[in-house]
């Protein structure tokens, strides 16, 4: 197996390359704004350090968010493109079971959220029991509204943001492609999920499945109203 | 048929277009618009077409794949519009654009839409000759070019200092109740209308300069509708529509001529998809032939944004093996379009 794994759904960058045991390569750039930028450029180099070649990859995840659209698309769009060029499976994970992973053991058996920046003063968010099973979400929504959201221990970086409104933080880190990798190649290994067999694992979010398809988690609606009649120029 | 195999990519806007060009001859042109979904708001939604990119990508560059009968290992070079354009558009296909280079291990050229916009009609008319003038006009643009050599050096002379012709068709489309896009419904209703019925304003026609504005003459028709609405009078679409239509084509077709002129050029090339009006292209052709100058306009499917003719600049970039963009190349909204390629 030699999986590729990144994330682009939140300011980080993270590719990381896994070979079935053990993460070979892991880049983490953290810049909001040069997601179309970084992406190939990290990818090309971690294949690189690892010395292999595209060729060689036989599956493709990518964090599916939620998060940012513009800089989310990225990440889906190179997976698919990766997928059909190369002829490998390609599959989304939820960022936000990413982060619960690498929080889990701070969470010592206790449910927890896992969140990121989703803009205009709202959180993504999901939770997860003791074990790091998601038990809800993903959703999004003002910290305030967030149930239990004031008493739950919290991971992601974007508790920095709301300190008042969220609870004890277990984990303040972005993402990371190499958590990322771990979680697929351990699904990818169960009997049934394997490559070139990957619709057993692959659900709607919310039902427990880690992985899915590559397709973005949006939760919100494009921004658009509907234009009521033209303004007028002359005065009535 | 000689030369590199060039599959181009367009996501400037809201067409998700894939081309296959080799030489000058075109193999394949898959467009998937999102043009329906964008036409309740009255204009194109960033966001909307982002996402209908997104899902349009792979499935659209297969189409061309097929269309073309060759396989993405056949594949010499992939192009991608860098910019101008929708900046969460753009970065659909540049990131796309990426990971086909990188996975092919293929050069990658990202390129101006604009000069795109120039480089198609080779496909349909043959090489460009050395200089002509560009006019291009679309719902997001509308400048006027000296376009020594469509893969080297582009210079513009003259664009609009507000609103694009395509948005003028837009907004004066909404004031006559027709649907969007207005280009498509003005021409219709404009057949059956007098083209001197209403007197609208032409902006900057005397001033001298290659500029254009439009704002003034929307706001024209839109006060003329209004104060004959208020009167409680019809509006008479067709006159209105067909007047405004022909202060749009005079205008661009005044200036055009006077850019041959000034430069000494003898050929004009008319694009964007506002080339696909049809008093735009009867009238350019009238002036055109009375002033000597040869008029080369591609077919209205190649004047619309598209995957070929990104796939046209590429294919004349890869054929002089001119060095690649690298895999950091930004998607650039206000990309000058002096940048033809961005290294």
């Amino acid at each position: 197996m030699l999986l590729l794994a990144f994330d682009t759904s939140t300011p980080a960058v993270t590719v990381a390359l896994h070979d079935g045991q053990r993460v070979l390569a892991e880049t983490v750039t953290v810049d909001a704004r040069r997601h179309g930028e970084l992406l190939a450029p990290s990818i090309a180099k971690v294949i690189a350090d690892a010395g292999a070649e595209p060729g060689d990859l036989t599956a493709i995840v990518t964090g599916v968010g939620p998060g940012p659209y513009t800089g989310l698309r990225v990440g889906v769009v190179t997976a698919r493109v990766f997928g059909r060029t190369l002829g490998v499976p390609v599959y989304g994970v939820c960022t936000l079971d990413v982060l619960a992973r690498a929080a889990g053991p701070a969470a010592a058996g206790r449910e927890f959220l896992a969140v990121t920046d989703a803009r205009r003063k709202e959180l993504y968010w999901a939770r997860y029991d003791g074990p790091g099973s998601r038990i809800a979400g993903p959703a999004v929504g003002r910290p305030a509204d967030i149930p239990d959201g004031a008493v739950l221990p919290v991971a992601g970086q974007a508790v920095a943001l709301y300190p008042d409104e969220l609870g004890e933080p277990i984990w303040r880190e972005h993402p990371s492609a190499a958590v990322l990798a771990e979680l697929a190649a351990e699904r990818l290994s169960v009997p049934g999920t394997g490559v070139g067999e990957p619709a057993a694992d692959l659900g709607a979010p919310g039902t427990g499945h880690v992985l899915l398809p590559p397709e973005p988690l949006y939760l919100r609606r494009p921004d658009a109203r509907v234009p009521g009649p033209p303004k007028r120029v002359t005065s009535p | 048929m000689i030369g590199p195999l060039v599959l181009g990519i367009e996501t400037s806007c809201d067409e998700t277009g894939a081309g296959l060009v080799r030489g000058h001859e075109l193999l394949a042109d898959a467009v998937a618009s999102s043009v329906d979904e964008h036409a309740r708001f009255g204009g194109v939604v960033p966001e909307v077409a982002s996402r209908a990119h997104l899902e349009a990508m792979t499935p659209s560059v297969d189409r061309a794949l097929a269309q073309a009968g060759v396989t993405l290992a056949d594949v010499d070079a992939i192009a991608v519009t860098a910019g101008p354009g929708l900046a969460g558009a753009l970065l659909v296909g540049v990131a796309a654009a990426k990971a086909y280079a990188l996975t092919l291990g293929k050069p990658l050229y990202g390129v101006n839409h604009l000069a795109a916009h120039v480089a198609v009609d080779q496909l349909e008319h043959g090489p460009l000759p050395a200089p002509v003038i560009a006019l291009l006009v679309s719902g997001g643009h509308s400048s006027l070019l000296l376009v020594p050599d469509v893969a080297g050096e582009v210079i513009s002379l003259g664009s609009t200092v507000d609103d694009a012709a395509g948005e003028a068709y837009d907004k004066v489309a909404r004031v006559l109740g027709l649907p969007f896009p207005g280009g498509p419904p003005i021409d219709q209703a404009a057949r059956s209308g007098d083209p001197a019925a209403i007197a609208f304003p032409r902006g900057k026609y005397h001033d001298g300069s290659l500029d254009f504005s439009f704002a003034g003459l929307k706001t024209a028709v839109a006060r003329w509708v209004e104060e004959r609405a208020a009167r409680g009078e019809p509006v008479p679409v067709a006159d209105v529509a067909a007047s405004f239509q022909e202060a749009v084509a005079d205008v661009l077709t005044r200036k055009a001529v006077a850019a041959c002129r000034q430069h000494g050029v003898d050929h004009l090339v008319i694009g964007g998809g506002v080339a696909a009006n049809s008093r735009l292209r009867a009238l350019a052709g009238e002036r055109c032939a009375a002033a000597g100058i040869r008029l080369r306009v591609p077919r209205p499917g190649l004047c619309t944004d598209n995957g070929a003719m990104v796939a046209a600049l590429g294919s004349e970039l890869a054929s002089r093996g001119l060095p690649g963009s690298p895999l950091d190349l930004p998607a650039d909204s206000s990309l000058p379009v002096t940048e033809v390629v961005v290294r």
